[in-house]
């Protein structure tokens, strides 16, 4: 059974080492409802594993404020953006509930991606696996399953 | 009972003789007089010989049913198909994608009705928050400390606090223990594709994974040959059927 306690079952395939090391990158940060994490356009200098609670990626669209595109909860990874150059946020993100998580320093991250070629690997997958099933999740969505046939 | 602008529930009472106790999971053919029969699974089962159907208007026979008004009187045949497999003290998690959620009503219903230790686990999804289904009931059922209701949309509106996202993201997260889990899905065939996927992902055994299958039933005995997919004939096989009966068929274009 995957730990709700743990905090970072995403981190879950790596080493106990391995693990401390991400670890060591960040800490846990708690946040109140309405916390707007980051906003489009943004640096990118952080990411967030959800240990509890639920946020909002969001974007702004004119004549209707923001609009929420994604939900992210407990297990999994907010932000991406920190990976690949310009390492500029797309989307913004506010808690829509009590959250905590493990917030961890994107640059420190990197550098341990670029330094350690194995354990970049095996972050560079974990990425790609939330990437993947965000992906395809969108593409479900896309077809618009639950619409009315008639 | 209206559900959203084009789902009502209906309750029917018996005219003549009472039907036999249905079991969750299970259809009846509603037929609406002179217009045609369609197999709708049962809601709810109150057990007092009414029967509790979820109707979503999607052509002539199911518009006439959502418009029925109260002392209608309509053709029922039933009971039909297969039952979800409630029989042991295994977690349950159960899956819907929109109208989905209908056929594994009475599941919820009876396992909370059995005050068990088991822990069940609901997540559903549609298209917008207006489209979910029971959404005072399951409101109620999150404030009791009872199943966890996990209920997420494809579209997000201005109020909604909920998840917005498909049914796999909360499935892939939310915590079970797999081994120990039965699961039960129902909704769009990709969906339950998918689900069942990130499940097997997950380490739940394909023999612990049911489903529910759509197909055109007709006479509801097996008979007609309407309904076939592949080996099965659906009115009589299904629709609930285990998922290593239904994963080599899924990929079966037109099938």
């Amino acid at each position: 059974m995957t730990d709700p306690h743990s905090g970072t079952p995403l981190l879950a395939g790596l080493s106990e080492a391995q693990r401390s090391v991400v670890e060591a990158t960040g800490r846990i940060e708690e946040y109140t409802p309405g916390t707007r994490l980051f906003d489009e356009g943004g640096d990118a200098d952080r990411c967030w594993l959800i240990i509890s609670g639920q946020v909002a990626v969001d974007t702004h669209v004119l004549h209707r404020g923001p609009v929420t595109l994604q939900s992210v909860g407990a297990g999994e990874l907010l932000g991406w953006s920190w990976l690949i150059p310009p390492y500029r946020w797309h989307f913004g993100a506010v808690t829509v509930a009590p959250t905590r998580a493990l917030v961890l320093d994107a640059s420190q991250v990197r550098v341990l991606v670029e330094t350690d070629p194995e354990l970049g690997f095996l972050l560079t997958r974990i990425l790609l696996e939330t990437l993947v099933n965000r992906l395809q999740a969108t593409r479900l969505r896309l077809l618009d399953l639950y619409r009315n046939p008639a | 009972m209206t559900e959203t602008s084009d789902s009502v529930t209906l309750t029917l009472a018996p005219a003549g003789d009472r039907l036999p106790e249905f079991r969750p999971g299970q259809f009846a053919m509603l037929y609406a007089h002179g217009i045609g029969e369609i197999p709708i699974s049962v809601s709810a089962i109150p057990g007092d010989g009414t029967l509790v159907h979820t109707i979503r208007a999607v052509g002539p026979v199911s518009r006439a049913l959502h418009d029925a008004e109260p002392g209608t009187v309509l053709g029922v045949r039933g009971p039909f198909g297969t039952a979800w497999r409630l029989d042991d003290d295994e977690g349950l998690l159960l899956v819907a994608g929109g109208i989905g959620l209908a056929p594994l009503r009475p599941v919820l219903r009876q396992a909370l009705a059995c005050r068990s230790s088991r822990r069940v686990i609901l997540i559903a999804g549609a298209r917008t928050p207006a489209d979910l289904l029971y959404r005072e009931e399951l409101r109620r059922l999150s404030d009791m400390d009872g199943p966890e209701v996990v209920l997420t949309v494809d579209r997000g509106e201005v109020g909604w606090n909920g998840r917005v996202g498909f049914v796999t993201e909360p499935l892939a997260t939310h915590p079970i223990d797999p081994a120990h889990t039965t699961a039960l899905l129902c909704g769009p065939e990709p969906m339950m594709r998918f689900c069942a996927r990130a499940l097997l992902g997950r380490g739940v055994p394909a023999e612990r994974i049911e489903v529910s299958l759509e197909r055109n039933m007709q006479c509801g005995n097996g008979l007609c040959g309407h309904c076939q997919l592949g080996p099965l004939l659906v009115c009589r096989d299904g629709p609930v059927v285990g998922y290593p009966v239904a994963e080599p068929l899924f990929p079966v274009k037109e099938l």
